[in-house]
């Protein structure tokens, strides 16, 4: 079957990774197993060296003109870029969704609009442009997966991982009831409304828990932050995966 | 940072570390909106295309209120020439004084209301009442809140917050009824209660949910029958309605109702939707001998003058953007401490009440957009929230704050300079001696109640080189 | 003391004054072409229906059931009038509201002398009105999209006879089923052109309230029952 998926549908590419802070020094493993599963794939990966913030922090909490000064950077940094993935869906709306609203009637609104046309989400990337649904991955195990909201409801992405997910051998997707429900990351909000932040993270691993599921999986890492943390804090049971790093088991 | 924060929200931190305690409460109030939630996905099934459903009501709302000169005028002459009386009032005070005169001019002494969080805005029940008339909110939920001297806690469902024991004690209390755990007796006891107030009240409140250009008449939706008795038993019916219910066509509603009411309620159509188009007509055997509708703006017209935000005085007031709320389902509709509660409130409430004040209910999201995919009319709900961030922070930077984004800035940037910093160490722990022991410091407002990940042992950007080391080496 | 018109002048001026700069109109809608107006297209998303009338009887059928409307096809004004009698019994009945109409007189002229008649038609005792039992009125019209009942003062005795007492009986016939409120609009605009009464109501449902943990329960302030009698 895995011979089948390198009987490629579209050229080889060459794919320029965004890699965001904390998947940078917290979960590492995220942003190796993209490379793998893209190489298997056939295609080249890069990680433009001047690459550092999308800019979401700033521009979440309104300070638009710091925020368009890190988003310049971004810009730089992938100008020569052909495609480029994020692992966050939340990072990947950031530069698709709001960059063009960020730079309307600045200097760069083109170079904007250019760096959002080819910005995808790992998921949608693999399943729409790519046109692969099954990566010949085998994982043993019950899931439930969570619907990251920028992914969800910015780029649209909900079937994308579990058309992916759906094709891995040995991996039992449970659907939990609240799987579109915020996680209560949310950036800031969750250390300046702590107590409302962590009242939404419980709800979110209540109905994870409900699943009696082993993983919990999603394809933003900053909502995985956010649920593990409270899981390991009150659970301890269930772990949390990327995407990728299900996608990635042979 | 005090000076940076109000009153308001110190308020509203104060209530959510209360109201997100609350577990039981908490778990009641989703409870209930899951019904809700069931039911709308059914009847929103079986539309034949909701989007365009959607957009079609939007393109109906984007007319209205980009005309709203023409059609509040077209309404007046329309309304006017049937004999309805209409008063434009600038702010509450203006409002409160015309129904208050018109209340002493005609010598009125009991006023029953239906359900309009108009006067909820202005406060009218408590002017009323300090002008000695007996006032009596009719729909069920707001009588409730009113015997309980509370604000509604959603604007659509006043007391989905109580349990019903909660609700048998109260009328025990107020109205000496014996106790009972039967929603269907306490809705009884309210009815026969009320039913006299009908025929008693000399002037009937309301507001409205749309009014209608083209006829010159205002638009009732409810399901209990309590506005349809309030405006056709007293001889006197006041409607007080926000400047942007308009809508330019009588035959718009037969879109706009359905949509009200499967995004409000999860129903196909409500129980009563009404339009009224003047006073009893030469003729028709009831209804009052007079109707006056006063138009309120109350700096609407402040958000009308920003183009970007228009758009939320779309606003149908169908609530379905709190019922969807994760924020609201956790700190509850009081929390919020708006006339207008949750994502819709957040975003009308510092255009009303001012900036500085308020901005805070634009900061206590996880801009989720849970809100904005269900809004019927295409309210941009969880972006706005963002602009009035964005707008507040450019009106008034919080110097703490401001000082983080610019050593943000500085540092992200410098490639080289980010590089070599994560390479010892995760961002956050980088940035924070910035803050630390501060109100900003996130590290103490985490870990309180949740793990943070230990730093891998070597960061994505090693490991990525040495994977390209060993593909280079390999291949030689 | 302010004009009778009030802050006319202000409110429309800071408006004008708002509207000087554009909004963009984000969600346009599929088919309006140049300020055309949508309302002809509502129908195509709107839950669909069916062009005749057997199918906007089926559908309104089944709405009626939903909402608890009890729907009575009756063979003729004879069955009518058999049903309301039993219901008069059933319920202890001493008066009934109703107006004079085509229908109601020839319904009311097969009812039981012993139950009493308050027509609202040249007007009427509030308290008395309160205390009868059931209010009998005609209809505009049917809706079959959304199970509704249009009543208009001139159609159905006033503002007040068709929710005040606790059971409202209806009095139509089946040809009076439309398919949607487009449809209703349209036929009530033919009909009174600019002379609309002070009052047009779609009652859907008995009277209903969720106000107590989301719970519904019928009869909140208007009627409990709400009863049609179809007539061919």
């Amino acid at each position: 079957m895995f011979q089948e998926s390198l009987l490629l549908p579209k050229p080889p590419m060459r794919v320029s990774l965004f890699i965001p802070c904390f998947i940078d020094s917290l979960y590492p493993n995220v942003g190796m197993s993209m490379v793998r599963i893209l190489e298997r794939l056939g295609h080249s990966v890069d990680v433009p060296e001047g690459q550092t913030c999308c800019g979401q922090p700033p521009f979440n909490s309104g300070y638009w003109d710091e925020a368009r000064s890190v988003a310049t950077n971004q810009l730089k940094a992938f100008k020569d870029a052909d495609v480029i993935v994020s692992g966050s869906g939340s990072c990947g709306a950031m530069m698709k969704v709001f960059y063009p609203e960020l730079f309307h009637g600045h200097e760069q609104e083109a170079e904007a609009k250019n760096l959002a046309a080819k910005t995808w989400e790992f998921s949608e990337f693999l399943v729409n442009k790519l046109g692969v649904k099954d990566v010949g991955a085998r994982f043993e195990g019950r899931a439930t997966f969570h619907d990251g909201c920028h992914g969800l409801r910015e780029l649209g992405t909900k079937l994308p991982p579990r058309e992916l997910l759906s094709h891995v051998k040995g991996l039992e997707l449970v659907e939990m009831t609240e799987a579109e429900t915020c996680c209560g990351f949310g950036g800031t909000f969750a250390v300046k409304y702590p107590q409302i932040s962590t009242a939404m993270a419980e709800v979110k691993c209540n109905s994870i828990c409900e699943t009696k599921a082993d993983y919990v999986i999603s394809n933003d890492s900053s909502c995985l932050m956010q649920i593990g943390g409270w899981l390991n804090r009150n659970v301890g049971t269930v772990k949390c995966l990327h995407l990728a790093e299900v996608l990635v088991q042979q | 940072m005090s000076s940076f924060t109000s009153p308001a929200r110190n308020q509203f931190q104060e209530d959510a570390d209360r109201t997100t305690s609350d577990a039981p409460r908490r778990t009641a109030v989703r409870n209930a909106l899951q019904n809700y939630q069931s039911a709308r996905d059914r009847t929103g099934a079986t539309f034949t295309d909701w989007k365009a459903a959607r957009s079609a009501a939007s393109t109906i709302k984007h007319e209205a209120v980009n005309h709203l000169d023409q059609y509040l005028e077209e309404f007046e002459r329309k309304f006017t020439a049937r004999g309805g009386k209409v008063f434009w009032a600038s702010n509450s005070q203006q409002a409160r004084d015309y129904i208050i005169q018109l209340a002493k001019a005609k010598n009125v002494r009991a006023i029953v209301k239906s359900k309009a969080m108009t006067g909820e805005e202005i406060h009218l029940n408590d002017a009323l009442v300090a002008e000695g008339f007996g006032v009596v909110e009719s729909d069920l939920g707001e009588f409730i809140q009113q015997l309980k001297g509370e604000a509604p806690y959603h604007f659509v469902f006043p007391c989905m917050h109580l349990r019903r024991d909660e609700i048998s004690d109260l009328f025990h209390k107020e109205l000496g009824t014996a106790k009972t755990n039967s929603p269907e007796e306490l809705t009884m006891i309210a009815r026969r209660v009320l039913r006299r107030t009908y025929v008693e009240a000399d002037m009937g409140i309301s507001g409205a949910n749309f009014i209608v250009a083209d006829t010159g008449m205002i638009s009732i939706t409810e399901n209990e029958g309590n506005a349809r008795l309030t405006v056709g038993v007293p001889k006197i019916h006041v409607a007080l309605v926000g400047i942007e219910k308009v809508v330019p066509r009588l035959g718009d509603l037969a879109l706009l109702l359905p949509m009200l009411a499967t995004a409000g309620t999860g129903q196909h159509l409500t129980g009563y939707n009404s339009m009224y188009g003047g006073p009893r007509q030469p003729g028709e055997n009831d209804g009052p001998d007079e109707f006056h509708v006063v138009l309120l703006d109350n700096h609407r017209t402040r958000l009308l003058a920003d183009p970007e935000q228009r758009d939320a005085l779309h606003c149908i007031r169908c609530g379905a953007c709190l019922n969807v709320c994760p924020i609201f389902k956790n700190i509850g509709g009081h929390t919020y401490g708006t006339t207008y509660q949750g994502p819709i409130g957040s975003v009308i409430t510092p255009h009303f009440r001012g900036l500085q004040d308020w901005k805070h209910l634009s900061g206590a999201s996880s801009l989720c957009g849970a809100c904005t995919e269900t809004c019927p009319v295409g309210i941009d709900i969880h972006h706005h929230l963002l602009h009035n961030r964005r707008n507040a922070a450019a009106e008034k930077p919080a110097p703490g704050e401001s000082l983080l984004w610019k050593a943000f800035t500085f540092l992200m940037r410098r490639p080289a300079l980010y590089r070599l910093a994560t390479r010892f160490a995760p961002l956050g722990s980088l940035l924070h001696p910035l803050v630390e022991g501060t109100a900003l410091d996130p590290m103490i407002a985490w870990t309180s109640t949740r793990d943070f990940p230990a730093a891998a042992p070597s960061s994505f950007r090693s490991q990525f080189q040495k994977h390209q080391a060993q593909k280079s080496g390999g291949s030689k | 003391m302010t004009p009778s018109t009030g802050d006319r002048e202000a409110v429309l001026g800071r408006i004008r004054e708002a509207l000087r700069v554009p909004a963009p109109l984000k969600h346009p809608a599929e088919r309006s072409a140049g300020g055309e107006p949508t309302t002809a297209h509502f129908r195509e998303w709107l839950p669909p229906v069916g062009p005749s009338l057997d199918e906007r009887f089926a559908l309104f059928s089944r709405l009626c059931e939903t909402l608890k409307s009890e729907l009575v096809v009756c063979a003729d004004m004879d069955a009518a009038a058999a049903h309301l009698t039993t219901l008069a019994t059933e319920g202890g009945w001493k008066t009934l509201g109703l107006h004079r109409g085509s229908l109601t007189s020839a319904l009311e002229s097969r009812l039981p002398a012993a139950l009493t008649r308050l027509f609202v038609d040249e007007g009427y005792d509030k308290d008395a009105l309160e205390a009868s039992d059931a209010g009998l009125t005609e209809c505009e019209l049917l809706v079959a999209q959304t199970g509704s009942v249009c009543v208009t003062g001139p159609s159905s005795g006033g503002r007040v006879l068709s929710v005040l007492p606790p059971h409202h009986i209806v009095i139509a016939r089946r040809s009076q089923i439309l398919t949607d409120l487009t449809e209703a609009y349209a036929t009530l605009a033919a009909k009174y052109r600019d002379d609309y009464p002070s009052m047009i109501s779609f009652i859907t449902g008995p009277s209903r309230t969720g106000d107590i943990e989301r719970i519904l329960v019928l009869g909140a302030h208007g009627p409990k029952r709400l009863t049609i009698l179809l007539l061919p």
